[in-house]
C-alpha cells in the first residue's frame, strides 16, 4: 500500500512544493518508509537542472570513508561535465549525497547522463529543464524541509509516500523514477507488476538501463522506450493497461502534462478532482482536501481509464 | 501469560544448537476458560452490546475539525448514551472511519464528505450524507437507512447483510461484492465486478454497469436500467415481475431515486446457478456418477 498524488494548474505557477508536501503528509499512514516529488517549474532555455545521488542515505553510517568517497565522485562529476563541455552554472548540497547541479548544455544529453553514470555511486535521478526529483527517507515534511521544497513554485508536481512490499528501503528504490533519459518525465505507481521480469528482461534486450529491483521502476523505462518509439503519452498509457500485468494506478508527469492509468481490475484507489484551473488527484481524498479545504466534488476513475490533462 | 523456562541444556540441545536450530518450551496458566452459570453473559463477553434508549427530538453537533476518527466515533457513542437521537457530524473533511459500529437506532446527519470505511458495521441508525463517501462505505451493515447525495467509492457496501444503502451519484468497483442481503440502490453508474459473488439481496442500478456486472453470484437479484459493459460467469437475464416493479416503484420514490426511463426501462439479473457450487453432489456421490 502506498500512496501517490498528483496536482496540475492550469493557471500558471503556484506553491506546488508546498501544496504536494501538504498531500503526502496526509498519505503518510499509507506508506512512512520513503518519500518522493517530482515537481515542475519555470524554464529557462537552455538550461538544465540534474538532480543526483553519489551514495546511498544509510551508507553514511555504514561507511566510514564515504565522505571521502562523495568527495572524490563528486570530483570525478565536476570533471566529466567540464569534458563534455558543459556549463555548471551553480551546485547545490542538500543532503551530504545529494546533488543539484544547474547546467548550460547544448549536446547530448542521453550521453551526459549515461556518463554521470559510469562513475561507481552515481546515480542521475532526474533531467530535465523543469522537472526537480527529489526522493529520501523519511515522511514528507522532513524530506521537503530538508531539500527546500516549501518555497518550490511550478505548475504542477506529482509524489508518493512508499511502503516497501518487494524491494529495498533506499532512495534508489524510492518513487518517483525518471523515464531515462527522456528529460522531464518522472513516474509513481501504487500497486503490484506480476510480469515485471519478462518486462525487465524485454527492456533490456533493447537496451534500457535499470538502476533498482523495484517493480515501478519498470514503468518509467516502459514510457521511456514507448515515446521513443514515437508514442504520445496517451497511446503509451493506453497500451500499458494491456502489456502490463498486475494491479496498478500510476501517473506520469512531462513538462507540460500529467497523465493516468488504472488496471483492468481497478484494484488500485484514486479520487479525482477537478476545476477550471485545477485538477488534483491522489489515493485517498484527504491528501485533496489538505490543498482543498471546501467541500468538492470528486470522483473514483474507472478499471481501464486513461486521463492526460495540460498544464 | 505463558512465561519462558530456561534449564542446563542437554546434549541433544546443545546439538540441535549448533545445527541452527533452537527449541523452547512454553509452560504458563492455562487459556482455557469455564462457564460459570452464577454470573451473567456480560461478564463471558456474549452479552448484547451497550444499545442506548434516545430521543429523536434531542439534537446534537459535533465539529469534526480537530477531531481524530477515533475522537468522533467516542463522542457519537457518548451522546447517544446521554439519549440525543439526533446527531449532526459537521466538517467531517473525508476522513476515515467515521461513524463505524453503532449499534442503534439514531439520526446521524453527516454535513460532508467521508474517507474510507466510514459507516462500517452499523445495525441500525439512518444516515443522511451531503457529500461523497469512499472506499468501502457501509461494510457489512446490518440495518438502517444510509442515503449519500454525492458520489461513492469501490467496494461500496461490500458483505452488507441489510438495510438499505443508496448513493445518488456514481458508485466505483465491485459495488456489493460478496452481499448477504439488504438493498443497494445506485442512482448513477457503477464500475466493474458490480455484485461479485453476491449471494442475497436487491441491488439497483439507474445508469450503466462496468464488466462482468454480477460476477459469479450465488444468488439474489441486479436490476438495471443502462447498459451494462458485460455480463460476469453465471449471471443471466431474468424476467422482471410485476412484484419486481412494484418493489422498484417503491423503493426509488422512496429515495426520490429514478432513471430517465422510469421503472419501465429496468431489466432484471439472477444467478444461472451453473456454477460448481450448485452441484448437490457430494465428492463420494460424484465418483459413483462419473
Amino acid at each position: 500500500m502506498c500512496g501517490i498524488a498528483g496536482v496540475i494548474h492550469r493557471g500558471g505557477a503556484t506553491g506546488v512544493g508546498q501544496e504536494m508536501t501538504a498531500m503526502l503528509q496526509s498519505l503518510k499512514h499509507r506508506g512512512p518508509d520513503s518519500t518522493g516529488f517530482a515537481v515542475y517549474g519555470m524554464t529557462t532555455p537552455d538550461e538544465y537542472v540534474m538532480r543526483l545521488k553519489l551514495a546511498e542515505a544509510e551508507d553514511l553510517e555504514t561507511d566510514h570513508k564515504i565522505r571521502d568517497k562523495i568527495r572524490d565522485r563528486q570530483a570525478q562529476v565536476d570533471k566529466r561535465l567540464a569534458e563534455l563541455g558543459v556549463v555548471t552554472l551553480d551546485v547545490a548540497e542538500p543532503r551530504p549525497y545529494a546533488f543539484r547541479y544547474r547546467l548550460r548544455y547544448a549536446g547530448d544529453t542521453k550521453q551526459l547522463a549515461t556518463d554521470i553514470e559510469q562513475i561507481e555511486g552515481a546515480e542521475v535521478l532526474s533531467f530535465g529543464s523543469a522537472l526537480e526529483l527529489i526522493k529520501d527517507m523519511g515522511d514528507a515534511t522532513r524530506v521537503s524541509g530538508q531539500y527546500g521544497l516549501g518555497s518550490f513554485r511550478g505548475t504542477h508536481a506529482i509524489g508518493h509516500t512508499r511502503m516497501a512490499t518487494e524491494s529495498d528501503v533506499d532512495i534508489r528504490s524510492a518513487h518517483p523514477y525518471w523515464a531515462y533519459p527522456y528529460n522531464d518525465i518522472a513516474v509513481v505507481h501504487n500497486g503490484q507488476i506480476t510480469n515485471y521480469w519478462i518486462m525487465r528482461r524485454e527492456m533490456e534486450r533493447l537496451g534500457h538501463r535499470f538502476m533498482s529491483n523495484c517493480d515501478s521502476e519498470l514503468l518509467a523505462v516502459y514510457t521511456a522506450n514507448n515515446l521513443e518509439q514515437g508514442a504520445s503519452l496517451e497511446d503509451s498509457l493506453r497500451t500499458s493497461i494491456k502489456e502490463i500485468d498486475g494491479v496498478f494506478t500510476y501517473l506520469v508527469a512531462t513538462d507540460k502534462e500529467l497523465g493516468l492509468a488504472k488496471d483492468t481490475m481497478a484494484a488500485k484507489p484514486m479520487v479525482l478532482y477537478e476545476s477550471d484551473d485545477l485538477v488534483a488527484l491522489a489515493s485517498e481524498e484527504v491528501a485533496i482536501r489538505a490543498i482543498v479545504p471546501r467541500e468538492i466534488d470528486t470522483s473514483d476513475p474507472y478499471d481501464e481509464e486513461v486521463r492526460v490533462w495540460q498544464r | 501469560m505463558a512465561a519462558l523456562t530456561r534449564s542446563a541444556p542437554s546434549e541433544q540441545e546443545l546439538k540441535s544448537h549448533e545445527m541452527g536450530m533452537h527449541t523452547e518450551q512454553l509452560t504458563g496458566r492455562s487459556q482455557q476458560q469455564f462457564f460459570d452459570i452464577d454470573l451473567n453473559e456480560k461478564h463471558h463477553g456474549f452479552g448484547l452490546p451497550d444499545t442506548f434508549d434516545v430521543d429523536f427530538n434531542k439534537r446534537a453537533e459535533i465539529d469534526a475539525s480537530n477531531m481524530d476518527a477515533m475522537a468522533v466515533n467516542k463522542r457519537i457513542r457518548e451522546l447517544m448514551q446521554e439519549g440525543y437521537g439526533t446527531i449532526v457530524l459537521k466538517n467531517p473533511g473525508a476522513k476515515h472511519s467515521l461513524a463505524v459500529g453503532i449499534l442503534n437506532r439514531l439520526n446521524l446527519i453527516i454535513d460532508g464528505s467521508l474517507g474510507y470505511f466510514g459507516l462500517g458495521l452499523i445495525d441500525g441508525p439512518n444516515v443522511r450524507i451531503s457529500g461523497r463517501v469512499g472506499w468501502s462505505c457501509a461494510e457489512n451493515m446490518m440495518s438502517g437507512t444510509v442515503l449519500i447525495e454525492k458520489n461513492a467509492g469501490s467496494q461500496f457496501g461490500a458483505a452488507i447483510r441489510g438495510g438499505d444503502l443508496v448513493c445518488k451519484g456514481d458508485v466505483g468497483s465491485r459495488t456489493g461484492i460478496d452481499m448477504k442481503g439488504g438493498n443497494i440502490i445506485v442512482g448513477g453508474s457503477t464500475g466493474a465486478f458490480t455484485g461479485f459473488m453476491m449471494q442475497r439481496g436487491r441491488m439497483v442500478i439507474c445508469g450503466n454497469a462496468g464488466k462482468n456486472l454480477g460476477d459469479s453470484m450465488y444468488d439474489g437479484v441486479i436490476y438495471i436500467a443502462g447498459e451494462p459493459q458485460s455480463l460476469g460467469v453465471d449471471a443471466v437475464w431474468g424476467e422482471l415481475t410485476d412484484l419486481d416493479k412494484e418493489w422498484l416503484e417503491r423503493k426509488l420514490r422512496m429515495y426520490d431515486v429514478m432513471p430517465k426511463g422510469g421503472i419501465g426501462s429496468f431489466r432484471k439479473i439472477v444467478a444461472g446457478k451453473q456454477l460448481w457450487n450448485y452441484d448437490n453432489l457430494e465428492p463420494t456421490e460424484k465418483k459413483l456418477v462419473l
